[in-house]
């Protein structure tokens, strides 16, 4: 009896070499999911994608910055929290949900050619490049403490450029009561950005009198390098008074608004982010306590200072409000 | 010749103890990111509700492949979702709030994700220990009754995962997917059973 006999391999079922080469990486990302990852990895961006570009290995280093001066405003007397924490533990949606995704995702980031859209209420708009928006000011190291929300901390060197002195640049009208701070959208180099894990592009924003306080700056760096992808590059706000989530990464839009910008935590749970988001150890997180942190690097919980121990410079900013309203 | 499910059994037994030896692998190589705290606690947590799916798995096998040795698995995979759940209270207990029993009763009071966490483990602690087949034998029928707690668990597991949480994360999502496709099993199987009986009853009469 003659019983035809279909070929093993039919050659669409050939793995592309592409893939194939790249197997290793899958398998990575398949092992992360474990249990009922099927499912899972099949609809994740995060899984392999066909990509141009490869991946670098190991710790990278951004380009050495010149001419940045130590500023008074920095915070003394605390220990650093070393770089490979800084870069390798972050909150950084737009590369997935978990601390070390940024750190194995932000390479598809391509921080240059980069432009900044300066709009709204201002004498001064236009689209910028990163050269041409930061060139004029001299670069400052700013240490300051970093409280997240999550009741961890860190003690960073930025370095960066005051954000009253970029805002002087632009003359902002009497209308601009707001500065509202956006997210680069771009899936491609930001792969959470085709999840619903948050409304995208992020969005933030700060009163004019705190964006115009001498603490907030613009970062361009850290360490004295580059800003590393992960943190933000090329440029990103810095508020040290208010919980990490306020400071907004890979910024492509400024604008000078006559409304409170509606900041993206606040939309996704508007019971637990407000928009002012001052740390403040006597105002509990709903879910959980905002008395002590966990500074990065140590064992024992330590107690959360009233805006994160800048309150000489800031309090007087919020005179007259209700604390329980500035979560 | 061992019993396949005795090898089986074994097996699982070793596999199930990888979780923890990667643990200790990843402390040793000094591995356990930059807050090491954070992660223990949400890898034992991981592991901890993965195993209670498991455990919840075992009885719809049965039913589906009608592989009913498969049971033997039960007790011990339970006890594994126990030992994951300990690992994860500890690491709360010790190296989170380090015996810092006022925060933590407070925590426990104030917080309804800690307090379903501490549920959970209370309920599983009570599983645990009448898992034996001495309590199986002076319980009897109570037995059966008192050991349902397993799917008050599992929910309350689940949404202490879900609260604790910032944003719905895949982990979270494969679970939830797991767990309802299991739990929604039993809830068909007993309807079905019952309707069955129901209907032979009346055919009886």
């Amino acid at each position: 009896m003659f019983i035809r006999k279909a070929p093993d391999l039919r050659y669409s079922e050939i793995t592309p070499k592409s893939l194939y080469l790249r197997r290793r990486e899958f398998l990575q990302t398949a092992a992360g999911a474990a249990i009922g990852a099927a499912a899972v990895a099949a609809a994740s961006p995060f899984a392999a994608s066909v990509a141009a570009q490869q991946k670098p290995q190991g710790t990278v280093h951004g380009a050495k910055l010149a001419n940045v001066k130590k500023s008074p405003l920095s915070t003394t007397g605390e220990k650093l929290t070393p770089f490979d924490d800084v870069t390798s533990y972050n909150n950084f949606y737009e590369y997935g949900p978990y601390k070390e995704d940024p750190k194995e995702n932000a390479w598809r980031l391509k921080p240059r050619p980069w432009t900044i859209q300066v709009d709204g209420y201002a004498e001064k708009k236009g689209t910028f490049g990163f050269d041409e928006f930061t060139q004029p000011y001299a670069l400052e190291e700013r240490v300051y403490r970093m409280r997240c929300v999550e009741a961890w901390s860190m003690v960073i060197p930025w370095v960066g450029i005051p954000l009253k002195d970029i805002i002087a640049t632009y003359k902002p009208t009497s209308q601009a009561k707001y500065v509202e701070f956006v997210t680069a959208f771009n899936p491609a180099q930001m792969p959470g950005q085709s999840t619903r894990m948050l409304p995208w592009p992020y969005v933030e924003g700060l009163r004019m009198d705190e964006a115009m306080n001498p603490l907030a700056i613009l970062a361009v760096g850290l360490y004295e390098e580059t800003l590393p992808n992960q943190d933000g590059a090329p440029i990103r706000l810095v508020v040290p008074w208010k919980y990490g989530f306020k400071g907004v990464k890979s910024i492509s839009k400024i604008r000078f608004v006559d409304y409170q910008p509606k900041n993206t935590w606040q939309v996704m749970t508007p019971n637990e982010y407000g928009f002012f988001a001052n740390v403040n150890p006597a105002v509990d997180h709903p879910r959980w306590s905002q008395a002590s942190e966990r500074r990065i690097g140590e064992f024992f919980r330590r107690k959360t200072l009233p805006f994160n121990g800048y309150a000489d410079q800031v309090a007087s900013l919020y005179a007259g409000m209700d604390p329980k309203k500035l979560y | 010749m061992k019993k396949p499910v005795v090898v089986l059994k074994r097996g699982i037994f070793i596999a199930a103890l990888i979780p923890a030896a990667v643990l200790v692998y990843y402390a040793v190589q000094g591995d356990l990111t930059a807050n090491p705290i954070e992660f223990i606690t949400h890898f034992t947590g991981d592991w901890a509700i993965r195993f209670l799916v498991i455990t919840l798995a075992v009885t719809p096998i049965r039913r589906v492949t009608g592989w009913n040795q498969i049971i033997q698995l039960r007790r011990m995979l339970g006890l594994f979702a126990f030992f994951y759940a300990t690992l994860h209270f500890l690491t709360w207990f010790v190296l989170d709030w380090f015996f810092d029993f006022r925060q933590m009763a407070e925590d426990i009071g104030k917080r309804p994700f800690i307090t379903l966490g501490m549920a959970t483990f209370v309920m599983l602690l009570a599983l645990a220990v009448t898992s034996t087949q001495g309590s199986v034998r002076r319980l009897g029928k109570r037995w059966t009754q008192l050991h349902r707690l397993i799917y008050v668990a599992a929910c309350t597991a689940l949404l202490h995962f879900w609260l604790a949480r910032k944003t719905v994360v895949p982990q979270f999502q494969v679970v939830l997917v797991a767990a309802v496709v299991l739990l929604g099993f039993r809830a068909w199987w007993t309807l079905r059973t019952r309707t069955r009986a129901q209907a032979r009853a009346s055919i009886a009469h």
